[in-house]
This record gives C-alpha cells, structure tokens and sequence, in this order.
C-alpha cells in the first residue's frame, strides 16, 4: 500500500486562524476566569466563600485609591528585605568557613544540621514569647526560613568545586588565597544563586505565616483583618499581592543570574 | 625529599631513587631515576597503573615522594588531559592565570601573544565552554607557554582528543617546543605520539624504567619512516603487545597466502 503526502500551499492551508502561540497559552486561563465571573453573578458562587474577579479588582484599586495596599505591602516587603539581608549576613560567612576549612565544618556544620531539622515555623509561639509581636519575631522568622538554605546551597556549593581545577590553579603558583578567589568561589555562584532563589521563597513563606499570627499591619495582617468582615475580595488581594512579590523577588534573581553567570552554555545560547 | 630546585647544572630534571607508594602495598614508584637534559623531549610510555602519571605528578610538585631527591627547575608548566579551563574566565584570562600577578596590564598583551602562538588569537574574549576540545586544549598550552617553563610537562594532553585534532596537535607540539627549546616530558600511551615527538622514550613498568629508546631523528617526523617503523614494533613489545597480525593459520585450499 502506498501512502501519498500532499502539501498544499500555505495559502489554502489557512483555513482557521488560532491565536499566535504566546495568546493561545492564556486561554484556558481566561476561559476559567470567566466561568468565575459567571458563576459569582448568577449567585452559584456566594462571596463570602470567593468573591468575583471583578470585585476582586475593584477592591484593589480601592485599597490602591486610599493607600492601603501600597502601606501594607511596603511593610511586608522591608520585613522580607531586613529578614534576608540578616539571613545573607550571617548564613554566607557561616557557610564560608564550614566550606572552606575542616575546622569550621566540624565546629558548624553539625549543630546548624541538627538545627535545620526544626520546623521553623514551629517556633512561632516561642518567637512571640522572646520577642513580643513587634517587627522582631516576624524578621527574624524570615531570616530563619531563608538562612538555612542560603547555609546549604552555599555549603554543598563550595565543597561541589571540580579538585582538578583547584589543582590545575595550585600547579599555577596561586595561593590559598588565590585559590578561593579564582576558583572555589566562582565555582560555588550558581549554587548559591540556587541557594538565594529557596531562600527568598521561604523568606516569603515565613513572613505569610508570621504575619497572620501576631501583626498589626503587613499584607498577611489585611487578610486576616479581612476575615473578621467576610471579605474574601480582600483576602485575594493579598494573595495576588504576595504571588506577584514572590515573583519579583524571583525575577531578581534571574536577573543577578544572567548577569554573573554570563559564562554558562545555557545562558550562552546554543554554544556558539 | 625536596622538590624545588637546588641550582641545577647540566640536566633540568635529575630525579634519583624516587619512589612513592600509597599504601602498604607494592609502591606505584619502586627508586626511579630520572634524568632530562635541557631543552630535551621525553616521553613516558606504559600501561596504565604502571605510575606514568604519578611520576608527572612528583615533577609537578603536586604530589611529594616517599624517598629520593628530586631537582626540578622553578619554572615548570603542567598541560593536563582535560584543559582545566576555569569556565568563568574569559580565554585570554585563563592563559593569564599561568603568568606570575605582575603587572595587571601585562597580561593581556602577553596572554594575546601565547594565544597568537597556538592559533586562537580570534578566541581571545571567547568563553571556554563555547570551545572545542582542541581549541581548549590549545589554550591549555597556551597557558603553559605564557609561563615560559624551562619544563613541560604533558599529562596525556592529546588523550581525548579524536584522532585528526590529535595529528594537527601533535604538530603543533613539535612546532612549538621546537621554537621554546624547553626540557618537556609527555605522558602517553600512544605508542605513535612518542616517537613522532620524543628525543627518547622511556618505558615506565610496575613502577620502574625498565627501558628506553633513543630516537635520533630530525622533526616534523614521518610516521613511515622505516627507523620509526622499526622502532615501533621494539616499543610495542616492551608494552607487551605484538605490532605483527599473527599469520594465518595455514590452509589447505590456500593459493593467495602464497603470494605473503
């Protein structure tokens, strides 16, 4: 049996236009947004459970309109921002000397293992105890959750480092010195970089729980005032607030990415 | 044991009962003594385990040796298997690496040179991993020239390579050292490679010298030529492998075999 394959020019092949690719892949998005809308205007779904998309909206440019928002998420950025500069601060030196000297491995590496194994979030009520239900405990929640994989990454990044090229640098006349410099911190970046994209989810993370148990402004603080009045629209809000922040401070670090990782293949294109 | 150099007279390597062993069992290095004239090509043959590498690694000053005394120049230059680029430094910046951290705008001009040196001239701002493994094994000689070694030493440096680039390396090695004059010593078991390169092949076996073969040729050397030919078999069988397909068992029905 013979199978004949035509191709008909692209001019007849034009039958259905579909949206360009990068449009397609919303779609479906757009279609659930939709079917929420309509199911919150013919009342199958009741506010108090989720509110429309468009109320949604609208509260947000309200909360926007009277400052709100903007005051909230400004407090909930610098407790992310202050908690990772403490996390940056004490987690890289930690890691630093746990990495590149045995002696710091054993001094460190194993009380900060045994350490990791707590569920930070655990110590909240702890944190209130020690710290009140001021900005403390909150920062240094975040500063927690994002330090330990700052630590790891760091940690397991130095120690990752090719011994060839260490060697291949010492056979260079490099010192100690040099070595670090030239080699095993170069080397170490990428995971680091890992390091610092886990340790702002967690930061995030932290700081939503912290937020929601004893604060009196914040995002996490407008949703769960939000709660006592019903007002899911709000509650979303947040939400969106916190997805987009996550996301910036990602995007950040794809960018720092880019640019000091300038020397991968992947980021090289396809080779040359 | 001392492995930096006490004012050498006469050779650039003098190594006298070396031996190195890593643990209880037979050393990987049984008393080698070693001797390279200045500006002479050395090549180091044998099986693997035989301690090829090992010794390289003593003259690297990368590894110290149980017993023995060792006079190497200051000036020496390692080019390993794989290039050992480090992948976040630009080309240029690579080969500089092997210069002493004189002045900082010295580099550049002289990495330039060395890279001019191997044909990678156009490569100079390039990305190692962007690189063949050729071009990066160029660079990795280049790195080592920059330095102006009175010793090269070669640690299989044309072993992953395929075998055209490794015929265009070879060249280029000869091209090179014949221009530097320095003392090299190569590690390889390309059996080929030795004698298209070396003044004098050594064969390393569990551990010792136990022979070596004076090629006294002018390069570039032609593979076919009949001194190299013979001298092939020779190494062949110091490796303990026969050059000769052993003939044909002899049939009855055989007429062609008559013409051999």
């Amino acid at each position: 049996m013979s199978v004949t394959i035509g191709f008909a020019p692209t001019a007849t092949r034009r039958r259905l236009r579909l949206p360009r690719p990068s449009l397609r892949r919303f779609a479906s998005s757009l279609v659930l947004l939709a079917l929420w809308q309509g199911a919150s205007m013919t009342g199958l779904l009741s506010p108090h459970l989720l509110a429309a998309p468009s109320a949604i909206l609208a509260t947000a440019g309200k909360l926007l309109a009277d400052g709100t928002l903007e005051h909230n998420l400004l407090v909930s950025l610098a407790r992310v921002l202050v908690g990772m500069t403490i996390a940056i601060l004490v987690a890289v030196p930690l890691a630093l000397l746990a990495g590149l000297s045995r002696l710091g491995e054993d001094l460190l590496d194993a009380p900060l293992q045994m350490l990791r194994t707590l569920p930070h979030l655990a110590l909240v009520p702890l944190f209130i105890l020690w710290f009140g239900i001021g900005e403390l405990p909150k920062i240094v929640l975040v500063a927690l959750g994002a330090g330990f994989p700052l630590y790891l990454n760091l940690f397991a990044g130095i120690r990752g480092v090719d011994p060839k090229l260490v060697e291949m640098a010492r056979v260079h006349g490099l010192s100690r010195l040099g070595v670090i410099r030239a080699v095993i911190l170069p080397a170490a970046l990428p995971q680091l970089l890992v390091g610092l994209r886990y340790a702002f989810g967690l930061g995030w993370l932290s700081l939503v729980v912290g937020e929601q148990i004893a604060a009196s402004s914040g995002i996490g603080f407008m949703m769960m005032d939000a709660r006592e009045f019903l007002r899911t629209d709000i509650i979303v809000v947040g939400l969106l607030v916190y997805a987009l922040l996550g996301t910036a401070t990602d995007q950040m670090v794809r960018l720092l990415e880019h640019r000091l990782l300038a020397w991968r293949p992947s980021l090289l294109g396809a080779g040359r | 044991m001392n492995a930096e150099p006490r004012g050498l007279v006469g050779e650039a390597v003098r190594a006298r009962g070396l031996t190195r062993r890593f643990d209880a069992a037979a050393p990987v290095l049984d008393s080698v003594d070693l001797e390279i004239a200045p500006g002479e090509f050395v090549a180091l043959l044998g099986r693997s385990g035989s301690g090829k590498t090992t010794l390289l690694r003593l003259l690297a000053g990368l590894d110290t040796a149980d017993a023995g005394t060792l006079d190497v120049p200051a000036a020496r230059a390692v080019v390993f298997q794989e290039a050992r680029l480090l992948p976040w430094r630009r080309v240029w910046q690579n080969v500089a690496l092997g210069l002493p951290s004189s002045r900082p705008g010295a580099a550049r001009p002289r990495a330039e040179a060395a890279l001019r040196e191997v044909n990678l001239r156009h490569r100079i701002d390039a990305w190692p991993l962007t690189l063949s493994g050729g071009e990066a094994q160029r660079v990795g000689l280049a790195r080592a020239l920059v330095r102006q070694p009175r010793l090269l030493l070669l640690d299989e440096p044309l072993g992953a390579l395929d075998a055209l680039t490794r015929l265009q390396m070879q060249r280029l090695i000869v091209e090179l050292w014949t221009r530097h004059r320095c003392a090299a010593l190569l590690v390889t078991h390309d059996v080929d490679e030795a004698l298209l390169l070396a003044d004098r092949v050594l064969l390393l076996d569990q551990g010792r010298i136990t022979r070596e073969w004076t090629i006294p040729l002018p390069r570039p050397r032609r593979a076919a030529d009949p001194l190299l030919v013979r001298l092939k078999a020779s190494l062949l069988a110091g490796l303990g492998v026969e050059d000769q397909i052993p003939p044909p068992a002899r049939s009855t029905t055989s007429t062609l075999q008559e013409a051999t």
